[in-house]
């Protein structure tokens, strides 16, 4: 936990209320996110019990397992699910624009720009919390193998259809959210946990009832006694007044409530089963629906207080200034979207269970890169977010006090010119270190020349032997930061009007990059060299596809 | 672990049969043997601290040049390029080295101008025909289109990860991987668990990744410190390298230090002798919870390098007939933040102290000094992280001394080891690696305690 | 011959005393100490700082039923979902003699040995915990002496938990041909394409270190000892089905931090040393008097105690109430220094308390400046152009 955010977390101790960690929101939010409130059966692996799931706040569609251990009812989940989802993904997969990418050409090696089609906007779905983004993903694995009737006529147990595909759609939703700044699926708690700091732990964040007491607690109340409220407080029947964000239901419930309702369930059942005739049976369906009906209700009851919160933290994010940057990486999540439809169109096979070597080492860089630009991107949108970047010695701001004029030492001397920032921060610059500041929205280099503390006296010129700068103990004294500008000056010998701060002028320099480099091309799968086990070969690609094994009591 | 004490117990002080030099040398002959004739793709030799690394990639480059077969170089960093090119160059003056280099500005050492067989190049296609092309495994990875080459060394392959190898391994045939397992291990800015327990997960070492798919690649081991006195070898081969110990190349007498001014009776100078006559010392602050600039500490370790200087040391090794006079150049001080490092440098700059190297565990990787001053990662923290608890950071710190170490803490280390939650999650199909960190702590912990002086303000 | 009264006895009577009477249910036999379990024994880790919490389960507290005395019960559960799948699934994975248990020990940790074509369960029920712990120790050594493979199931084990017997009783212990013997757990969260839940496996291998401990000290007893393998075998389901898969487990370093926690509980007899004379836990005292026995034991709560121990809730409270910095999680200490109170720290972040020399209150109170600083020129309509 940086000192930043411990600071704001203390604060919202002694306020009672929860403290801004940003002063934009750093994410993008759908003008029509689908939001999925998912409840799964305890013990089971991924089975589904129920859900609400929809695009609409006060009409959220509910989705029952009466009888979670029956593989004819799950699949009728999964189909109601998909019958959602799908359509939902659809409406944002024929809305395109023209765009540009460059690709190598496979004739002549070269980088060649072609033409292509960028979805103009993308599906978001939500989840409450960081286990719903989880278990969107053990869905999406359980069922992107499965074969229906149609694929494959001698499949034991056929999926119906639209099941694989949708598990498709819910593994790259699952696998985007690793991506850092990404914002395909995005989990509530996540998203309210990044601009606000409550007054308890990041576990106890994981409670979105708890969470949103902190941050806009009901009028009249203290943000601290409503989230223990929210966590702890159960009514006269022992069950929890605010059930947690899912999809794990409490035990209380479990035992006391749903097992003897889908106990009622499966008794209607089996007396519907043995039904002698029309009448009897007729009776017995009307045993079987209302008993079916309660499981309904108790799986709304958990699930409803859920979605309003979802819905809740939905506003509270809406009313914050969206950042700079983050339309620029909500066209990476289209991007990503469209691949993905793209792929699904052209009938490639569902994602692999495991990623060969050379995919993994992509996923890994693709994910450390936007790590790095999200960090950057933040700070630069955010002068909160800065603030904890300058404290942690990364970038330092401050008055120009004085601009020299320089020129490089080349045949045709190029402007050069050192500047002179007063700072109270402590940057950790060390000997010829690349800085950074913003100019119009581009990225102008410069590099450490000088350091002097302005009480003292004391130069860390050019940090001698490769030396950080440090200011002692001395809080509140300034330092006199010089450096050398590089770039974005023009191709003059006098650099253009604006390209070279002036004396008076308030700046920030950075001393991470704004934009990230791409990386080294890596290998073609097939090209894996034999220190990484070598190609992976065919059989592998057909085990990769091969459906999971099934037995009587599968749960999915 | 009783099996761990066992096994290096077995590793103590040289035993009078053991002739260091012998053993070394037979080790690299083998390795020699098997990178210039051996049937395999590939050699792994495990280097522990100060075993000669260096010199043996320099020997294994100049052999395979010399028999005809040129070859890659693959290190980590544009400083460990350099400093190969600096020792190839000064071992064959006529050997042909290519330095292949970024398009950054000052893309490497300007003291490889001086030497007259190395050509330098952002450009692989400039090198063609060179002995021996060295560069970082970054920059390797940038080169396409080129014919593989026959041979390759990569350098401190631990540290290198095993992305990186798959980026560069279609340039080469067949390699010679070398490297200390003992230090930091890489790492990912984001989350890699997705893949742990795959044996090509992106994010573990090249080493073993490389080793996982080819489980019959001979492993070799560098059997002595060179660097280590006797003092700190037994130490550092049971607390880090339990199951592949490593003696010291000098024997008990072979190294000392001595002092030319008397001790005043101060803590800084009582630790001083201890570590002269010892080989390590720890100087005790009184135990209280810092942040990690602690004061104290910084003006302790401070005041050890100042006086370390002022007492006019001497040290007595194999390397000289006469006493070496202990100068700033060969004093570092040791910290695991690099802000603590810069509270150090300004503490010594106040003593008039300009020249001795200050840095944190991940920046004095491979370096070499006759004394270090150290303070303990753990020193004054209220809780122990992952971070001051890996095994690497606190190998690097004590082993970077030829004569001595000297470790400066708050009291209470152990306590604080005791209280540790250990609830780590557990990843299956991945290797243990061993030692924990927590258990060489406590190893460590329990030597250094032997040597303690506690500092009384 | 009775033993002397040892250190180990002195301390047990301590403890009962600290235990206070059992509160008697009619017609029932007084109720035992709540005996550690091989769980309880792995929680021992999660937060071995604690005082409070190395007392109460020496002593053999119920603090379950201790939260509930005191007013904030502990919100630890099982659905009976959970339960019966878990039940369910290691019966089928025990189903034929454990064939399908063998086999995948053969496969995943000796498959140099000969196949388990013939293997032996021994019957190994006996009369209460010491009585089923001797009759294990003998199947054990019957097993070595026969050779072959041979499953105990529900083997029953002992440890020595500070001077008290812990009775521990493991899913299954298997005895190789080479007469080593390696523990079992079998657990019902899956294995999903080859990997599973970190957090769970990492539970599951600090409670199988426990058996291995106590496996250990079985072995010890017998000439030549038997070697008791490091690496255990957890058993899941595989994927989506109730079909069993099982991977290897190395637990040394589980075992060796267990080993020095439970060589450390007998610091427990200095912490009830310490404790005011009459102290008491029985849950028949009134609550105030309960409440101050506990808080006359120091705890150090953080916020994963909440998963881990049944009085979190009630420390919790208390942490908050005495403004403990470590309530929003241990790495909120990390740079604060000296300083471990709310008020300590804002009093020092705003300037109203606090030596200036101090890095720690020098940080904070550039913390509070840039952080003022900053939401100032945000709110000055800035925001955005922070660079």
């Amino acid at each position: 936990m940086s000192l930043m955010s411990t600071l704001a977390r203390l604060e919202a101790v002694r306020s009672g209320r929860a403290q801004v960690v940003a002063t934009v929101r750093h994410r993008h939010v759908s003008a029509r996110p689908l939001v999925f409130v998912p409840l799964t059966t305890a013990g089971e692996a991924g089975a589904p019990l129920g859900a609400l799931v929809g695009t609409e706040r006060d009409a959220p569609r509910l989705l029952v397992v009466p009888q979670p251990r029956d593989r004819d009812l799950r699949f009728a989940f999964l189909t109601e699910l998909a019958d959602v989802v799908l359509p939902y993904i659809d409406s944002f997969a024929a809305d395109v624009e023209p765009a540009e990418r460059t690709e190598t050409d496979p004739e002549t090696g070269k980088r060649v720009k072609v033409e292509v089609e960028l979805c103009a906007d993308a599906p978001q779905l939500l989840v409450p919390s960081r286990a719903g983004i989880e278990f969107v993903r053990l869905l999406g694995r359980s069922m992107r193998f499965r074969r229906t009737a149609e694929q494959d006529p001698e499949t034991p147990h056929p999926a119906p259809p639209h099941v694989p595909l949708l598990g498709r759609w819910l593994t790259h939703f699952g696998e985007r959210a690793r991506v850092p700044g990404s914002s395909l699926l995005q989990a509530l708690t996540e998203l309210l946990s990044r601009h606000w700091a409550t007054g308890q732990s990041n576990l106890e964040d994981q409670h979105l009832g708890a969470l949103l007491a902190w941050i806009d607690p009901p009028e009249g109340t203290r943000g601290a006694e409503e989230a223990l409220r929210a966590e702890l407080a159960r009514g006269a029947d022992g069950q929890l007044l605010h059930p947690p964000a899912g999809p794990a239901t409490d035990p209380a419930f479990d035992n006391r409530l749903l097992a003897p309702a889908i106990e009622r369930y499966d008794r209607a059942r089996t007396r519907l089963a043995a039904a002698e005739d029309g009448l009897e049976a007729d009776d017995r369906l009307g045993e079987l629906t209302a008993a079916e009906r309660d499981v309904r209700a108790l799986v709304e009851s958990r699930t409803r207080p859920t979605w309003d919160a979802v819905w809740h933290g939905l506003d509270l994010l809406r009313a914050l200034p969206e950042g700079a940057h983050v339309a620029d990486r909500w066209t990476r999540d289209r991007w990503s979207f469209t691949g993905h439809r793209d792929r699904v169109l052209a009938g490639e096979p569902p994602q692999p269970r495991l990623d060969d070597a050379v995919t993994a080492a992509n996923k890994l860089a693709t994910r450390e890169r936007e790590q790095a630009r999200l960090d950057a991107q933040e700070a630069l949108d955010d002068p909160l977010v800065m603030a904890g970047r300058r404290l942690a010695g990364e970038a330092f701001a401050g008055e120009v006090v004085e601009v020299v004029r320089a020129y490089s030492e080349s045949r045709r001397p190029s402007p050069r010119p050192l500047v002179t920032v007063r700072t109270d921060d402590r940057p950790h610059l060390g000997e010829r270190a690349k800085v950074y500041r913003s100019l119009g929205g581009r990225p102008q280099s410069a590099e450490f020349v000088e350091a002097v503390e302005e009480n003292t006296g004391a130069a860390h010129e050019n940090g001698a032997d490769g030396e950080d700068v440090h200011g002692g103990t001395g809080a509140g004294a300034g330092l006199l930061v010089t450096v050398r500008v590089l770039d974005k000056m023009g191709r003059g010998r006098e650099p253009e009007e604006g390209s070279v701060p002036e004396k008076g002028d308030r700046i920030c320099f950075t001393l991470f990059e704004h934009e990230q480099r791409g990386g080294a091309k890596l290998p073609d799968p097939e090209d894996t060299p034999w220190t990484h086990g070598g190609p992976p070969g065919e059989a592998a690609a057909t085990t990769a596809q091969r459906p999971d094994a099934v037995t009587e009591e599968d749960v999915l | 672990m009783t099996t761990v004490h066992d096994t290096a117990d077995a590793a103590g002080g040289p035993a009078p049969a053991f002739d260091p030099g012998a053993e070394a040398a037979r080790a690299t002959d083998a390795i020699l043997r098997d990178t210039l004739h051996g049937g395999h793709r590939g050699v792994v030799v495990d280097s522990p601290p100060g075993a000669g690394k260096s010199t043996l990639v320099v020997r294994a480059a100049l052999e395979l040049a010399a028999a005809g077969r040129p070859l890659m170089v693959i290190a980590q960093t544009n400083a460990q390029v350099d400093d190969l090119v600096v020792r190839l160059a000064e071992k064959n003056p006529d050997a042909a080295v290519g330095r292949l280099h970024s398009n950054d500005a000052d893309p490497y050492d300007k003291a490889l101008d001086e030497l007259p067989g190395v050509r330098k190049s952002a450009k692989a296609g400039d090198l063609a025909g060179m002995d021996i092309v060295l560069s970082t495994a970054a920059k390797w990875a940038h080169v396409k289109g080129v014919e593989p080459w026959r041979h390759a060394i990569v350098d401190e392959a631990y540290q290198m990860r095993s992305d990186a190898l798959l980026a560069v391994a279609g340039l080469f045939e067949r390699a010679l991987f070398v490297g200390d397992p003992g230090q930091l291990d890489p790492f990912a800015i984001v989350g890699a668990e997705q893949w742990a327990g795959l044996s090509y997960d992106p994010s573990a070492s090249a080493v073993s990744t490389l080793l996982a798919h080819n489980p019959e690649l001979p492993q070799h081991r560098l059997p002595v410190s060179w660097r280590l006195p006797a003092s700190a070898a037994p130490l550092v081969s049971e607390a880090f390298y339990p199951y592949t110990p490593f003696r010291s190349g000098t024997g008990p007498g072979d190294r000392r230090l001595a002092f030319g001014v008397p001790s005043d009776g101060s803590g800084p100078d009582a630790v001083i002798d201890e570590a002269a006559h010892a080989g390590w010392g720890l100087l005790e602050l009184p135990a209280r919870h810092t942040p990690r600039t602690d004061p104290e500490a910084v003006a302790a370790l401070a005041k050890v390098v100042r006086r370390l200087l002022d007492r006019e040391g001497a040290s007595v090794s194999e390397r000289a007939a006469q006493p070496v006079p202990l100068t700033a150049d060969r004093i570092a001080v040791g910290t695991a933040h690099r802000d603590q490092a810069a509270a150090v440098r300004a503490a010594l700059a106040e003593l008039g102290v300009t020249d001795v190297t200050v840095d944190t565990a991940n920046r004095l990787q491979g370096r070499e000094f006759d004394v270090t001053v150290v303070l303990h990662p753990l020193s004054g923290r209220p809780d122990a992280t992952a971070f001051h608890l890996e095994t690497g950071r606190l190998c690097v710190l004590a082993s970077r001394h030829r004569h001595a170490c000297i470790v400066v803490s708050r009291a209470g280390v152990p306590d604080l080891l005791d209280a540790h939650p250990s609830t780590e999650p557990v990843q299956l199909g991945v290797t243990v690696k061993f030692p924990d960190g927590w258990d060489a702590m406590m190893t460590t912990w329990d030597h250094l305690a032997a040597h303690r002086v506690r500092d009384a303000r | 011959m009775p033993p002397p009264r040892t250190r180990g006895t002195a301390l047990r009577h301590l403890l009962a005393e600290l235990r206070g009477p059992a509160v008697p249910v009619p017609g029932e036999p007084p109720p035992q100490p709540k005996a550690l379990d091989a769980r309880a024994l792995a929680a021992l880790a999660a937060n071995p700082g604690c005082d409070r919490r190395a007392l109460l389960d020496g002593a053999g507290v119920d603090k379950a039923a201790l939260a509930d005395a005191l007013g904030a019960p502990s919100s630890f559960g099982q659905s009976q979902f959970a339960l019966t799948r878990g039940n369910a699934f290691e019966k089928r994975v025990k189903a034929d003699g454990g064939a399908e248990l063998l086999r995948l020990v053969h496969e995943k940790l000796d498959p140099a040995a000969p196949p388990p074509e013939t293997s032996s369960v021994p019957d190994l029920t006996a009369v209460g915990p010491a009585g089923r712990t001797a009759r294990t120790a003998l199947a054990l050594r019957e097993a070595v002496e026969a050779g072959g493979w041979t499953l105990l199931d529900h083997p029953m084990l002992a440890l020595d938990v500070a001077g008290s017997p812990a009775f521990l009783e493991p899913d299954a212990v298997v005895v190789h041909p080479d007469g080593s013997w390696t523990v079992v757990e079998i657990k019902s969260f899956p294995m999903l394409d080859g990997s599973a839940d970190p957090a769970k496996v990492g539970a599951a291998a600090r409670q199988s270190a426990v058996y291995v401990l106590a496996l250990e000290e079985v072995a010890a007893r017998l000439d030549p000892a038997p070697a008791v393998r490091h690496r255990i075998l957890l058993v899941c389901p595989k994927d989506f089905s109730n079909l069993a898969t099982a991977s290897a487990v190395d637990v040394r370093k589980q075992r060796s931090v267990t080993r020095r926690q439970l060589a450390r509980l007998t610091r427990i007899e200095e912490i009830a040393e310490a404790l005011p004379e009459g102290t008491c836990f029985g849950l028949d005292l009134p609550p105030e008097r309960l409440t101050a026995a506990v808080e006359s034991v120091p705890a150090t709560y953080a916020p994963e105690c909440l998963s881990t121990c049944e009085l979190a809730f009630h420390c919790r409270e208390r942490a908050r109430a005495a403004g403990a910095v470590t309530a929003l999680g241990r790495a909120a200490r990390a740079e604060l220094g000296g300083l471990t109170t709310v008020d300590e720290v804002l009093a020092a972040a705003h300037g109203e308390a606090g030596d200036p020399a101090d890095p720690a209150v020098a940080a904070l109170r550039r913390a509070a400046g840039l952080r003022a600083e900053a939401l100032a020129s945000a709110s000055a309509g800035q925001g955005g152009t922070a660079c």
